[in-house]
C-alpha cells in the first residue's frame, strides 16, 4: 500500500477529525483536529496500519499565532515501507495532550524532549522530567519568545546561566575600520 | 619483669559468625553508582545513574545532554548554508556523512534532486562510505578496547589516520569538513585523488582483516560479547533503533536500499543483518559493512564521471568569482545568496539518511525564505540509547561496558 492509501485509510476511520491529505515532495501529511484524540488514532495506525515505528515525535512553536503549538508525529511502516506525517494542534492554554509511550515506547525520551524544550506536557507519560536541561532550569529554549543568546538563570549548587555575548565578548573580534591586529579582543584588554 | 597481658581475640570462626550477623540487615539494601559522564566507556558524556543489587543492575537511568548546545535553535536563525558547519559537529565521527545528509534534506525541500549532477552523487555517496569506514573503524576499536582488547583500537586508529589525511586532501580540514553546499559541493576531488582512495581501500581491507583474525574468533571477546545485551526484533522497532544496531536484531532495513538516494541504487553491495541482537551481532554487522562500504568505494572510482559538481542554478550555489565580477546577473545572484539566502518554498519535509550509526533525519519546517522556520534533527544516538534504562537491569555490572560500545553512539549527536 502506498503512503497515500494508508493516508485515506486513517481518513475514513477518523472522518469527523482529521483534515485533508497534504502531499509535499512525497511526503503525506494528515492533521488531526482533536487532541485529545492523538494517542487513539496513533494506536489505530500502529495496530492496523502497520506504522510500527515512530521516526521522530517533534513540536513547533507557531509563536503569535493560534494555536500556539503543533506537534508532529512521523511513523514509518516497515511492512509498507512507508513514511506518514501526523500534526495536531495545541493552544497555549491548555499546552499538553496524551502521550503516545503507550503505543510506542522510543516516544518516551521524544516526549521528555518536547517537554523540557516546548514546555508541552504529555499526559499520561510515565517519567516526564526534563532531558538535556537541567532538572530545575525555569525556561523553555525552543520557544519562539527565549532569545538566541540565552536568558540569566541561576539554581544554587548545580548550574547557573548567562546570555553569550553575541558582540563585543571576551572573545569576539570588533569590527571598524583598524588592522586585524586592532581589530583582536587582546588589543581591548592590553594588560591581560 | 615483664608484664603479661590477656589479649582478647575471638577465634576467626566466630568473627565470621559475627560478620554474617552484622551483614544481615544490609542483604538486600541497594546501592546506587554513578557512572560518568567523564568515563572511558561512556565516549564522551554519557552519565549513567546505576542501583546496583551487588554486582546486578536493578535499575538504570541515562542521564543526557551535557554536550547540548542547541543546535536546533541555531538553525531557526541562520540561511542553509551557514547550518552546515554546525552539522559538522553533530556525530563528529562521521561530519562528512552529516554534511551530505543535511544537503540532501535542504535539496528535497527545495525540490531540485532532479537537478543534481552524476559526478555530485558519486562524490556524496564516496565521503558518505568513507566516513561510515572511518566512524566504525573507531567505533570498533573503541568497543574491543572497553571490553579488554587493547590491540586492535591501535590497528584502527591507524587506519583512521588515512582517511582523515584523505578527507584532509580533499576538504581541507581533517576533522570539520563543512564539505557539502546546498546544490553541490564546496570544491572538486583534487588531482589524483582517487587513486590514493584506491590504494586506501586495499589497505583498509587487509586492517579490517586483521581486526578480524583479532577479535571475531577470540575466546575472551566471545565470552564479554555473546549472549549480552540482547535487543529482540520487537523491542528493536518499538525503542526506534536504527542502523547496525536494528540490524543486528534480525532486521533487513538499510535507508540505502529500502529508499535509496544519491547512486545507492546504481551501485552493487549486500545488507548484512544478525540473528538474535547481541553485542556479538552487532560487532559483526559493523564488521562487515566496512567490507561492504570498501565495495561501494571500488565501484565509485570506476565509476566516477566527468563533469560539473553543482547544480547549475544561480539561485541555489553561488555562481563563478569570475563571473560575478563581470556580469551582473550573477553578481545578483551572488548578493541575494549571501544575504538572504535560498528561497524555499514554504512546506515541510523529512529527510532521513543511513549514516554509520543510525538514521540521521532532518525536519524542515519552512515558512518561506532562506531561513528554516523550526529544524528538527533526529539524531540517531539519541533514540539507540533511550534503550538503556530498558536493558541494562538484569545485567552484570561489566556488561554495561559491553553493552555501550556495542551500542556505538557519540554524545554530540544525542545531546545536539
Amino acid at each position: 500500500m502506498t503512503a497515500k492509501q494508508l493516508a485515506k485509510k486513517l481518513k475514513i476511520q477518523y472522518k469527523k477529525i482529521t483534515s485533508d491529505v497534504i502531499e509535499f515532495r512525497g511526503d503525506f501529511t494528515v492533521e488531526i483536529l482533536d487532541s485529545n484524540k492523538i494517542s487513539e488514532v496513533c494506536r489505530y495506525a500502529k495496530e492496523e496500519l502497520a506504522f510500527d515505528y515512530l521516526v521522530d515525535l517533534c513540536t513547533i512553536d507557531n509563536d503569535d499565532e493560534a494555536p500556539r503549538w503543533t506537534v508532529v508525529y512521523h511513523m514509518y511502516s516497515y511492512k509498507h515501507f512507508q513514511h506518514l506525517r501526523l500534526k495536531v494542534s495545541v493552544s497555549e492554554e491548555e499546552s499538553k495532550l496524551p502521550s503516545v509511550t503507550s503505543v510506542w515506547r522510543t516516544a518516551n525520551w521524544h516526549e521528555r524532549e518536547a517537554f523540557d524544550m516546548m514546555g508541552i506536557e504529555f499526559i499520561g507519560h510515565p517519567d516526564l522530567r526534563r532531558i538535556l536541561m537541567w532538572e530545575g532550569y525555569p525556561y523553555y529554549p525552543l520557544r519562539k519568545d527565549f532569545p538566541l543568546a540565552g536568558k540569566s538563570s541561576e539554581m544554587p549548587d548545580v548550574a547557573f546561566t548567562d546570555p553569550i555575548p553575541l558582540e563585543g565578548g571576551p572573545f569576539v573580534t570588533s569590527s571598524g575600520c583598524q588592522d586585524s591586529a586592532g581589530r583582536e579582543p587582546r588589543s581591548r584588554n592590553p594588560k591581560q | 619483669m615483664a608484664e603479661t597481658r590477656n589479649i582478647e581475640v575471638s577465634d576467626s570462626a566466630v568473627r565470621s559468625a559475627e560478620a554474617i550477623d552484622e551483614l544481615q540487615d544490609l542483604q538486600g539494601e541497594k546501592m546506587t553508582l554513578n557512572m560518568g559522564p567523564s568515563h572511558p566507556a561512556t565516549h564522551g558524556v554519557l552519565r549513567l545513574s546505576l542501583e546496583l543489587d551487588g554486582e546486578i543492575i536493578s535499575k538504570a537511568d541515562p542521564e543526557i545532554g551535557y554536550l547540548h548546545r542547541g543546535d536546533e535553535k541555531i538553525a531557526e536563525n541562520m540561511t542553509y548554508n551557514q547550518f552546515i558547519p554546525y552539522t559538522d559537529r553533530l556525530d563528529y565521527l562521521a561530519p562528512l556523512a552529516n554534511n551530505v545528509a543535511y544537503a540532501l534534506a535542504v535539496e528535497k525541500l527545495l525540490g531540485v534532486e532532479d537537478q543534481m549532477p552524476e559526478r555530485c552523487k558519486y562524490i556524496r555517496v564516496i565521503c558518505c562510505e568513507l566516513a561510515r569506514i572511518s566512524a566504525h573503524l573507531l567505533g570498533l576499536g573503541a568497543f574491543a578496547m572497553d571490553v579488554g582488547a587493547l590491540t586492535v583500537f591501535l590497528h584502527t586508529f591507524n587506519e583512521r589516520e588515512k582517511v582523515y589525511n584523505l578527507i584532509e586532501a580533499l576538504t581541507g580540514a581533517r576533522f570539520t569538513t563543512t564539505y557539502t553546499r546546498i546544490g553541490g559541493l564546496s570544491r572538486d576531488l583534487p588531482e589524483g585523488w582517487t587513486v590514493e582512495l584506491g590504494k586506501f581501500t586495499k589497505e583498509v581491507s587487509v586492517a579490517i582483516e586483521e581486526a578480524d583474525k583479532l577479535l571475531t574468533r577470540n575466546k575472551i571477546f566471545i565470552d564479554r560479547t555473546k549472549g549480552i545485551g540482547v535487543i529482540t526484533r520487537d523491542e528493536a522497532i518499538d525503542f526506534g533503533l536504527t542502523g547496525p544496531n536494528l540490524r543486528g536484531s534480525n532486521i533487513e532495513y538499510d535507508l540505502r536500499k529500502a529508499h535509496p538516494y544519491l547512486v545507492y541504487d546504481q551501485l552493487d553491495f549486500d545488507i548484512p543483518y544478525g540473528e538474535v541482537g547481541d553485542c556479538y551481532d552487532r560487532y559483526l554487522i559493523r564488521m562487515e559493512e566496512m567490507r561492504q562500504s570498501v565495495r561501494i568505494l571500488d565501484q565509485c572510482i570506476t565509476k566516477l564521471p566527468n563533469g560539473p559538481i553543482n547544480i547549475d542554478d544561480g539561485k541555489i550555489v553561488l555562481p563563478h568569482k569570475q563571473k560575478v565580477l563581470s556580469s551582473m546577473e550573477e553578481l545578483i545572484h551572488q548578493f541575494m545568496l549571501v544575504t538572504q539566502g535560498q528561497n524555499a518554498p514554504v512546506g515541510e519535509v523529512y529527510f532521513g539518511a543511513e549514516n554509520p550509526k543510525g538514521e540521521l533525519g532532518f525536519y524542515i519546517f519552512s515558512k518561506g525564505g532562506g531561513v528554516p522556520y523550526r529544524m528538527k534533527i533526529r539524531a540517531p544516538s539519541f533514540v539507540n540509547l533511550s534503550i538503556l534504562s530498558h536493558k541494562l537491569p538484569g545485567h552484570m555490572m561489566s556488561d554495561i561496558v559491553a553493552i555501550l560500545g556495542s551500542l556505538d553512539f557519540v554524545m554530540g549527536e544525542c545531546d545536539r
